[in-house]
């Protein structure tokens, strides 16, 4: 990432006052900065920073590779003296998830099937809400618009109970199209603020120049636009993806005994067991469970980033 | 420009409104008229389903002689002041350290906004099994010598709480960190140069040039950590399951048992409205400031 | 080709007007250009003209046909914008036939017609790329291309060569001058450089404020501005103005100055205040040795700036700023600052204005 101006070397602590004139906000160089101990402080920060956000990774990894004598002997933080992969094994396919016991992966298989259409629909619909809203703007649609962005903020329990009315007498409550629906109506909100940014940022020329060529709003939209935005399709598809696949409550709630998701089957698994508790089965399903969403980060980082910014600056 | 609106054809006038439809059905239906019909609840009887009993605000009464509920609100405030500090802290901290030029800097972003990647779930079993005590960090720590070293705040009754705020820092902290970054990004370079100029520690044009400049990015992330608090419920099953006992209650999980397990729509419908106050009061604001700026 | 009609127009945006109460008739085959300074309203303008910005009141005829309320697709129209609006996604042969492919027109004259077009605008050899690939000239003539490929009986340029530097924009220019020519069409164009007006117009509608200051050929614009904004704005460098008066007998007196215009450039005799306009090619440095016939003014060298083909030297008379050319580069370089010089002004050629008002006397 490209930074203009300086870089700034952060002056000796307060508390020691420097035998020389204060440092001050130094000029951009190339590399070869000075080591003063205010810089040994930003490095020791940093790094002990970087300690406590990967720790729990790290635990998770060695616990999930050892056999529970190891675990029972303590030692959280040692590596695994024998090896296994057992627990993977266990937790992919004989953990009991409820009644059955054929391990998380009718959870991934369930997470699948709810994650792609959750994130389809959405997309589609937030683009060609983006679109009217950056274009066309009927009357009214920029409050309705405040209001979808308000209801992104409210905890889903105000909506909750109603919804699972209403789906109970359509008769579709518990079921995959009840988990879909209930994800594009709280998927929406991002989905549309996205794309209604990324159309503000394209020249409203373009779009006369298609209404001069006498192009209407379905045809501007398909041939026009929407061929235009894979930046923002992309980033739009990791965040929706992320968040339908790491949801809990709604797919909790909505989905049906026979669609839970992972994460709803991993919450289960570890806290309604009865008996010993297999810490390291335990965390396997775990690492199971948040691979999608952390493998689909670490080969996106940058799109991943440009998302929570492209969501986070509001219009 | 002015918007498009041609006057004597049909078709450009309807389609928008028509695509415009299900985001109307789900602002207005969805979110105004479910909540709306949550309101109406909270002032009904009703038990296991609704009924048509009004009965004013009964149930906001009962609501506030439960113990339960006012445990869980204490919860969520000390929980909400404790997280807020600590991902602000901890995030800016990040933000300008990175900011300093210096070597790594994407390992390190990576490393800092992983976590954001995982669920709240995944999160709060990972941190269940760490502070477990005995098998967990305090079990190690013994382990190395601090024989007298305890960390049992997962079974504790005031500490629980602060276990979850653990956990959801370590998840969130990364999110506000980027966010702060971006912000720094967007500084003018210039301003740098002239405090050089002026011969300002850099410490002091952090705080009292640069950090007055990003009071829209801090606005944001205060509105986002804030709405976060009031959501909290994943990680609040997973890693305390609302316990010990009821010691790490949060309002939303009361209101979910309340709907789901203890049949109590009416009561649960009523700590729902009051759960969405806040939020309103402070989103409201944030919607002044808009319409002000699309009026423009 | 065809004609446009405006009558009394009234645009507001956001509430606040725009263009207020404009009449403008465009002939058939015209080259009208809309010249004006930022926010004056020319883009609006040529933007209700082509449909894309609606009017509060007042009628738009195209043709001879009322289209105040019609689609812009409907409008027989073409337009060129500043940014190009080329679609990037497409290449530059789907770019010009996008629209004759919505109006359902058959894959074969679609294809003879983008070829012929191509052809005038040597675009051929680029059919296959996408706008990214191209050059900003480049990409401004196939924007030209998608406009003339409606064959378009009017032509709306909204500032089409603001965004190239000046070799390409003077190519360019020249261009479309020749396009005019060859093709015939009515083309109404809008743009704040008067260079690119005074060559390509064979009309000028000056404005400002919403308000159409004068209209007129570019000679006559350059000649005899209607007021001191238009004589201020055409004419680089541009006219000087002295602050004076005007007696009884028509002499025009300003401190270091004096002046008999001649009769045809004002209305009517009679004593007022009055402001002096005069172009820089309108003023002669005097030689030492040599006479003149009306009485010389005096004033002393402020400034020499060389332009390569001439000089401009700006004097410095009582109070005003004067700028004069010099063509002979040996003159020129034996002029210093301060120094002292004579010069006369053809009094034939100059403009007065009203003082408060700024209008022609």
């Amino acid at each position: 990432m490209n930074r203009p101006g300086a870089a700034r070397e952060l002056p000796l602590a307060g508390a020691h006052p420097p035998p020389r004139a204060p440092a001050v906000a130094g000029p951009l160089r190339t590399r070869r900065r000075r080591w003063n101990p205010a810089r040994i402080g930003v490095y020791a920060f940093l790094l002990g920073a970087a300690l406590f956000f990967l720790l729990p990774l790290y635990v998770m990894i060695v616990t999930s590779l050892k056999p529970m004598d190891e675990i029972r002997q303590g030692g959280i933080f040692a590596l695994p003296h024998a090896l296994t992969f057992e627990p993977w094994r266990q937790a992919w396919s004989g953990v009991c998830t409820g009644a059955a016991c054929e391990g998380i992966r009718s959870g991934f298989r369930n997470s699948v099937a709810i994650a792609i259409p959750s994130t389809i629909l959405p997309i589609l619909l937030g683009a060609i809400n983006g679109y009217a809203l950056s274009f066309w703007r009927p009357r009214g649609a920029e409050l309705l618009f405040g209001i979808l962005l308000a209801g992104a903020f409210v905890p889903v329990q105000v909506m909750i109970y109603p919804l699972v009315r209403v789906l109970a007498l359509a008769g579709i409550f518990g079921s995959l199209p009840a988990i879909v629906l209930v994800h594009v109506v709280f998927g929406l909100p991002l989905m549309t603020l996205l794309f209604r940014n990324y159309y503000r940022n394209v020249p409203q020329e373009l779009f006369h120049a298609a209404r001069i060529d006498g192009g209407g709003f379905w045809r501007i939209f398909f041939q026009v636009m929407l061929p235009m935005s894979l930046p923002i399709v992309v980033v739009a598809a990791i965040m929706q993806v992320t968040g339908v696949w790491n949801d809990y409550i709604l797919g909790l709630v909505f989905a049906g005994r026979d669609n839970l998701p992972m994460t709803v089957q991993l919450n289960n698994v570890i806290n309604t067991t009865t008996g010993t508790r297999l810490y390291n089965v335990n965390m396997a399903a775990t690492i199971l469970t948040a691979l999608l969403p952390l493998a689909l980060y670490f080969v996106s980082g940058r799109w991943f980033v440009r998302g929570i910014a492209a969501g986070a600056v509001k219009g | 420009m002015a918007t498009l609106r041609p006057r004597s054809r049909l078709a450009p006038w309807l389609a928008p409104r028509i695509a415009l439809l299900p985001m109307a059905l789900v602002a207005l239906a969805g979110y105004v008229g479910a909540a709306g019909w949550t309101l109406w609840i909270s002032l009904t009887g009703s038990r296991t389903f609704p009924s048509g009993a009004f009965i004013g605000l009964a149930q906001y009464q009962r609501l506030f002689d439960n113990e339960r509920w006012m445990l869980s609100l204490h919860n969520l405030a000390v929980y909400g002041v404790l997280f807020v500090l600590a991902c602000v802290l901890i995030g800016s901290l990040l933000a300008v350290c990175i900011d300093q030029d210096v070597r790594g800097e994407g390992a390190l972003r990576t490393v800092f906004l992983y976590p954001y990647a995982m669920s709240f779930v995944a999160t709060g079993l990972v941190w269940q099994w760490l502070l477990t005590p005995g098998d967990g960090i305090d079990g190690a720590v013994r382990a190395l010598g601090f024989t007298q070293f305890r960390m049992d705040w997962i079974v504790s009754q005031d500490k629980a709480i602060v276990a979850v705020v653990l956990a959801t820092v370590w998840q969130a902290s990364g999110l506000v960190m980027a966010l702060v970054l971006a912000g720094l990004r967007g500084i003018d370079g210039e301003i740098w140069k002239a405090a050089r100029l002026d011969g300002i520690p850099a410490w002091r044009v952090y705080l009292q040039i640069v950090a007055p400049m990003l009071w829209p990015t801090f606005a944001t992330v205060l509105l986002l950590l804030a709405t976060a608090v009031a959501k909290l419920y994943d990680a609040v099953v997973a890693m305390t399951q609302g316990g010990p006992g009821i010691a790490s209650e949060v309002p939303a999980k009361f209101i979910m048992d309340h709907l789901f397990l203890r049949s109590n729509v009416g009561l649960a419908s009523a700590g729902a409205v009051v759960l969405l106050l806040p939020v309103l009061a402070l989103l409201a604001p944030y919607a002044y400031a808009r319409s002000r700026r699309g009026a423009a | 080709m065809a004609n446009v009609t405006l009558r009394s127009l009234n645009i507001a945006l956001g509430g606040k007007p725009i263009i207020r109460d404009l009449d403008l008739h465009v002939e058939p085959g015209e080259f009208l250009v809309l010249l004006g300074p930022s926010g004056c309203g020319k883009s609006t303008l040529l933007h209700s003209i082509a449909g894309l910005v609606d009017t509060a009141s007042g009628a738009i005829e195209i043709g001879g046909r009322d289209m105040t309320g019609a689609d812009p697709s409907e409008r027989g129209i073409g337009m060129v914008f500043q940014s190009y609006a080329l679609y990037p996604t497409m290449t530059v042969e789907d770019n010009m036939s996008f629209g004759l492919r919505i109006a359902g027109m058959p894959k074969a004259e679609i294809r003879r017609r983008v070829r012929e077009t191509a052809g005038m605008l040597q675009l051929d050899a680029l059919l296959a790329r996408k706008p990214g690939q191209l050059s900003g000239g480049q990409r401004q003539r196939v924007a030209i291309g998608r406009a003339l490929v409606r064959q378009a009986r009017v032509l709306l340029f909204d500032e089409p060569l603001s965004n190239l530097d000046a070799k390409l924009r003077a190519e360019l220019r020249r261009e479309l001058k020749l396009l005019h020519h060859r093709l015939g069409s009515t083309m109404i164009y809008v743009t704040h450089d008067q260079v690119e007006a005074m060559t390509l117009a064979s009309r000028i509608v000056v404005m400002r404020g919403g308000e159409v200051q004068q209209t007129g050929s570019p000679l006559e614009v350059y000649e005899r501005p209607a007021n001191r904004f238009v004589a201020g704005f055409l004419g680089a460098p541009a006219m000087g103005f002295v602050e004076g008066a005007l007696d009884a007998a028509g002499v025009f007196r300003a401190e270091g100055l004096l002046l008999r215009p001649a009769p045809g450039c004002m209305m009517d005799v009679a004593a007022r205040p009055a402001l002096l306009g005069v172009r820089a090619e309108h003023v002669r440095l005097l030689g030492a040795g040599e006479a003149d016939a009306a009485a010389p003014m005096h004033g002393t060298v402020a400034l020499v700036e060389p332009m390569g083909s001439h000089q401009v030297v700006w004097i410095r008379c009582g109070g005003a700023s004067l700028a004069a050319l010099v063509h002979d580069p040996a003159a020129a370089a034996a002029l210093a600052p301060g120094q002292p010089l004579r010069f006369a002004i053809d009094a034939a050629r100059v403009s007065l204005f009203d003082p408060a008002s700024g209008a022609r006397l």
